[in-house]
């Protein structure tokens, strides 16, 4: 089971990961074209905690028993056994954020716009999520067991 | 006679909870689920989104197609289990076949309730739980232009607001002086009030059915206080209560639901129960009463498998929690839901911001711990909060963060924030 560690210490604030994560989940991959021309506009599915000088980002932990999982009423959420990741299918999600009512790290987000969730699925389908990959100062560690 | 490993009651969260529990630790116990409704299994929760158009059938489902088969799981659709023998462990079916069991999960579900007022039956009164009452709700919405919902609680106000946006004339009757009552505090109320009027949806409070008149439907409704409401459509969605009548009359323990401990045995050895059928652990008032709502269902099927197949294990974070939303207000709450004067020496701290429709309300108890929240407009990361109650941490010394919208671990003091984060997030030295 891969995870996404966390180093508080290290972390500067600057919120990198947060961009690079609206990148990753962006149509076009690109930096500029994501943020000045897409719409909807691409969201992250991490959040820089912040209490100055305290910082620390945090993001789906893919919990081993995840408690949105028993909280989703649409099915739309689920862990897949072989990845071990927690995956939300938008298509099958209302809205209802029974999920953000249970998540005890506060890692679900919502998209208002189109009231919907949006969670981290650790880059499904690249080696290195792009929060980890593009942290300036080492502050996100990507443990896998493989 | 067929005999399985493991049987299963009902057809809905527990019964889902209960088979994917199973097949996490055992792969090759026999499974069987009884269920009275013919459809695949789906979910009650999604049926005010049906009727609005934003889910089609194929996404009522709960789970793919396949699932059942995938699971391994022995299928009995469109039966109903009419007798229980906990003697001899079998189950008698209405067409007569007996099924044996080792482990029985009883996932019944509720009835909804409705009241004893004459003319209830008839053919254009429907009741809003199940996918039967959807689909013939959905007939008869043609022509249909003043619509009467009985309840103000969850259900009605669901159902209020689609049948409102279906651009029917609707009124909401409630008999308690305010909706949502048992869920939120008067401020809460009013806020979720407002956002009902505002689209002109009339409220009715302190206030019920006298009388129906109509032959075969019902088109005229005479309220408590005299008001006369013409009505082409009545939906009843005053609650549900515990299914029970399968095994009311044997030995097993019923106080309103069927009565479980944290392991959702029940009082019979072998035989266990979780949804709404229940009566189950409350964690934070410490006292079983029936919990009747979708998180509580599935984890609570998901705890009784692991005991059902040997595996110890506790459901211990059950208690009252809604996540609701009327007319894009976006409301979440948790456990104790009291007003200012309580003579319980329970704190309360809030914050209101009336006329945007933001609220937050925090109940705190003697020792600090936060016994009942609830948040209007602001509810991103309300999770945070539900496992500062699970983890019965004093929250005094940042009291007043709990109130800013951005409230999360960055505001709590270092040892707890850390103490709460180590196991599962941090890397490093702290």
């Amino acid at each position: 089971m891969a995870k996404i560690l966390v180093k508080p210490e290290v972390c500067i604030g600057c919120h990198l990961c947060e961009v690079w994560c609206a990148v990753a989940h962006s149509k076009s991959k690109n930096l500029i074209k994501a943020f000045m021309y897409e719409d909807p506009k691409p969201l992250p599915r991490v959040a820089v905690e912040e209490d100055l000088p305290l910082t620390f980002p945090l993001q789906c932990r893919h919990c081993d028993e995840p408690d949105c999982v028993s909280a989703c009423i649409s099915g739309a959420l689920h862990k897949d056994p072989e990845s071990g990741r927690v995956i939300h299918d938008k298509e099958r999600c209302v809205g209802c954020y029974s999920c953000v009512l249970v998540c005890p790290y506060g890692n679900v987000f919502i998209d208002h716009e189109n009231r919907k969730i949006v969670k981290c699925d650790l880059c499904a389908g690249l080696d290195m999520p792009y929060c980890v990959s593009n942290c300036p100062n080492e502050a996100l560690i990507y443990v896998s067991d493989s | 006679m067929q005999k399985f490993n493991y049987l299963i009651i009902g057809n809905s969260a527990g019964a889902v909870g209960c088979i994917e529990g199973l097949r996490t630790v055992d792969k090759n116990g026999t499974i069987a689920v009884v269920s009275e409704e013919s459809h695949h299994v789906y979910s009650r929760a999604l049926i005010p989104y049906y009727l609005d158009g934003k889910v089609n059938k194929e996404n009522m489902h709960y789970r793919p197609q396949d699932f059942y088969q995938r699971a391994g799981v022995t299928l009995f659709s469109g039966q109903r289990a009419s007798e229980v023998h906990f003697d001899t462990k079998e189950v008698v079916m209405a067409g007569g076949e007996r099924l044996g069991y080792e482990k029985l999960l009883l996932a019944t579900g509720g009835k909804p309730i409705v009241p004893p007022i004459p003319g209830l039956d008839k053919s254009n009164v429907f009741t809003f739980l199940s996918m039967d009452d959807v689909l013939k709700i959905e007939k008869s919405l043609a022509g249909a232009k003043d619509a009467v919902v009985l309840g103000g609680g969850v259900i009605g106000l669901m159902a209020a607001e689609v049948l409102k946006k279906k651009g029917l004339n609707v009124h909401v009757l409630e008999l308690a002086p305010r909706v949502l009552a048992p869920v939120i505090d008067e401020t809460a109320s009013d806020i979720v009030e407002s956002s009902f009027k505002e689209v002109g949806v009339e409220i009715a409070t302190n206030n019920t059915i006298q009388e129906i008149h109509g032959q075969e439907t019902v088109d005229k409704i005479v309220l408590k206080d005299g008001t006369v409401l013409s009505c082409d459509l009545l939906v009843v969605g005053v609650g549900v209560s515990p299914r029970v009548d399968l095994v009311a009359n044997t030995a097993i323990k019923i106080e309103r639901g069927i009565v479980v401990d944290q392991k959702m045995q029940t009082s019979v050895p072998d035989v266990y129960a979780c949804g709404d059928c229940a009566s189950i652990y409350d964690f934070i008032t410490g006292e079983n009463r029936p919990l009747p709502l979708w998180p509580n269902a599935y984890s609570g099927g998901r705890v009784a498998a692991f005991n059902m197949a040997g595996k110890s294990r506790y459901y211990t974070w059950g208690t009252g929690m809604n996540s609701m939303h009327f007319f894009d207000t976006n409301i979440i709450n948790a456990g104790m839901n009291v007003s200012e004067e309580n003579d319980q020496n329970l704190e309360i701290i809030t914050k209101v911001e009336k006329e945007k429709r933001i609220y937050r309300k925090f109940v705190i108890n003697e020792q600090g711990h936060i016994k009942g929240f609830a948040l209007i407009g602001e509810v991103a990361r309300a999770g945070i909060l539900l496992n500062l109650i699970r983890s019965k941490v004093d929250v005094r010394p940042f009291k007043q963060k709990l109130l800013e919208e951005d409230f999360g671990y960055a505001h709590m003091h270092e040892e707890l924030r850390w103490q709460l984060l180590k196991d599962d997030v941090v890397l490093g030295v702290i």
